[in-house]
């Protein structure tokens, strides 16, 4: 691959028409530096920072611990480099007892998660008993495999409480349906993992998995462009769920990292008037 | 990337594959089981794209099952991997079907087999395959120390030799193997090779 170099091509000093040439013999070397000899400069970069590039721009995380599952999401939709919003309700409750979470095309998991909870009612109501997580992640794993290859983006976690005790299965838009124990999903999740991974043990406490839940949704905030707004957090237990909290992840930054009041060292005074 | 080999002894198939479910930089899970029996006597060792893997090997183990309870008998492994193979190449044309397949079995009649299926509905009886980015590595290993009479405990040696070999010199290697075996008594789990435990294991 030739180097482009066309960027640096510098366009001729537009002060030589009707001046004398003393002028130019100043500028006649543009100062430029040497490039290294590499086939393209920039685009190993670029492509590393694309196939990351986020495709689902939010941060979602779900966990399974001793007291159930704890779920939490950012609130923020944005249009390329544009927030489009700040208050999106990412966690979509499909019935009492089961929560989905919302990382791709909003309408796309709005819509498919009210489709799996009118599935949901119509096979507690066809068999008298509710449907497991398995059943109802399965469901939705096979409508999206039907729709495969269309365009479709949803990264998904159906979280609930079932006969089995908690589940939780991330599903996502190329039909991939993963049992799990522990799962983030969008632009931020490497960021929520790093977090999450090292603070996480299997027995915590409610408060000591909310707290860790709305720390890897603020850490993954922080690093990340897509997400942000409000850090929502529930508890699937096994009466079904309850939001925790919700907070702007802009004051928890202030709540986790005060800054300390500045001292003055010099005080201006106002000049005395004459 | 995603790692699967195999290969035949003496009345015995053994198949390996990684336990990695990976997203482009991430790894969601480092114990998805890749290797589904497909009945008593067969095993699927799959790699692909994660919804196809699944839903193609349920569909042909749903059909595998449909037979039996038809016909009374179950397929042979060559039978059951020739119609694995039509499936393939009938959809390969109009809405293929990114998985590529390990099919090891055990009949009475011919004693173990190993099929490799190819993506693009390649069908071949072997007596040792593999798929992936280790297949590189692994290959020329098992062409080198196989053995038509190896026993039980010489073939989980080579196994092993071609993990160790993955993990030491792909770049990224997956952490974790799962092994499994099929012979006269039927198709189960031998081994799990895992350097990576994830935590929740250790607690549940």
């Amino acid at each position: 691959m030739k180097l482009d170099t066309s960027g640096f091509e510098t366009s001729m000093p537009t002060i030589g028409f009707g001046c004398s040439n003393d002028m130019l013999d100043g500028f006649s070397t543009v100062p430029s530096f040497d490039l290294p000899r590499t086939t393209d400069f920039d685009g190993f970069q670029k492509e590393a920072v694309q196939m990351v590039k986020p495709a689902k721009g939010t941060t979602t995380l779900a966990f399974i611990f001793k007291e159930g599952v704890m779920v939490a999401a950012d609130s923020r939709a944005s249009m390329g480099g544009y927030i489009s919003s700040q208050s999106v309700k990412k966690i979509i409750e499909i019935n009492p007892y089961m929560l989905g979470t919302m990382a791709g095309g909003a309408a796309d998991c709005q819509f498919w998660h009210r489709n799996l909870g009118i599935k949901c009612r119509l096979h507690e109501l066809a068999n008298k008993r509710r449907i497991s997580v398995s059943g109802a992640s399965k469901l939705l794993a096979n409508m999206l495999y039907s729709y495969r290859g269309m365009g479709l983006s949803v990264g998904t976690m159906i979280a609930g409480w079932d006969e089995t005790g908690p589940g939780l299965y991330y599903v996502d838009n190329e039909g991939g349906r993963l049992k799990g124990d522990r799962f983030s999903v969008g632009s931020g999740s490497p960021y929520a993992y790093g977090v999450l991974d090292s603070g996480y043990k299997f027995d915590m406490s409610v408060e000591e998995a909310s707290e860790l839940a709305r720390r890897s949704i603020y850490h993954a905030t922080f690093r990340d462009g897509a997400s942000g707004g409000v850090a929502s957090v529930y508890h699937v237990g096994p009466n079904g769920w309850t939001k925790l909290s919700g907070d702007d992840v802009g004051e928890l930054h202030y709540h986790y990292y005060p800054v300390p009041p500045a001292i003055a060292e010099q005080v201006m005074e106002e000049a005395a008037a004459e | 990337m995603e790692c699967v080999f195999g290969l035949v002894g003496e009345g015995f198939a053994i198949v390996a594959a990684d336990t990695s479910a990976v997203h482009s930089i991430l790894l969601h899970k480092n114990n998805e089981d890749k290797i589904m029996l497909l009945d008593s006597h067969k095993l699927v060792a799959a790699s692909g794209e994660p919804g196809d893997r699944v839903q193609f090997t349920e569909y042909v183990q749903k059909n595998v099952s449909l037979y039996k309870f038809r016909n009374g008998i179950p397929l042979t492994t060559a039978a059951a991997a020739n119609f694995t193979r039509g499936e393939l190449a009938t959809a390969l044309r109009k809405n293929p079907y990114s998985v590529n397949i390990l099919m090891a079995g055990y009949d009475n009649e011919s004693g173990a087999s190993l099929y490799y299926i190819d993506y693009i509905a390649t069908l071949h009886k072997v007596d040792k395959g593999a798929f992936g980015y280790g297949s590189y590595f692994s290959l020329s290993t098992m062409d080198r120390h196989y053995r038509p009479d190896m026993s039980v405990e010489e073939a989980i040696e080579l196994v092993d030799k071609c993990i160790l070999e993955i993990r030491s010199r792909l770049v990224v290697a997956p952490p974790n193997f799962v092994i499994k075996i099929v012979d006269k008594d039927g198709a189960r789990d031998y081994a799990w090779r895992q350097s990576v435990q994830d935590v929740t294991t250790a607690a549940v």
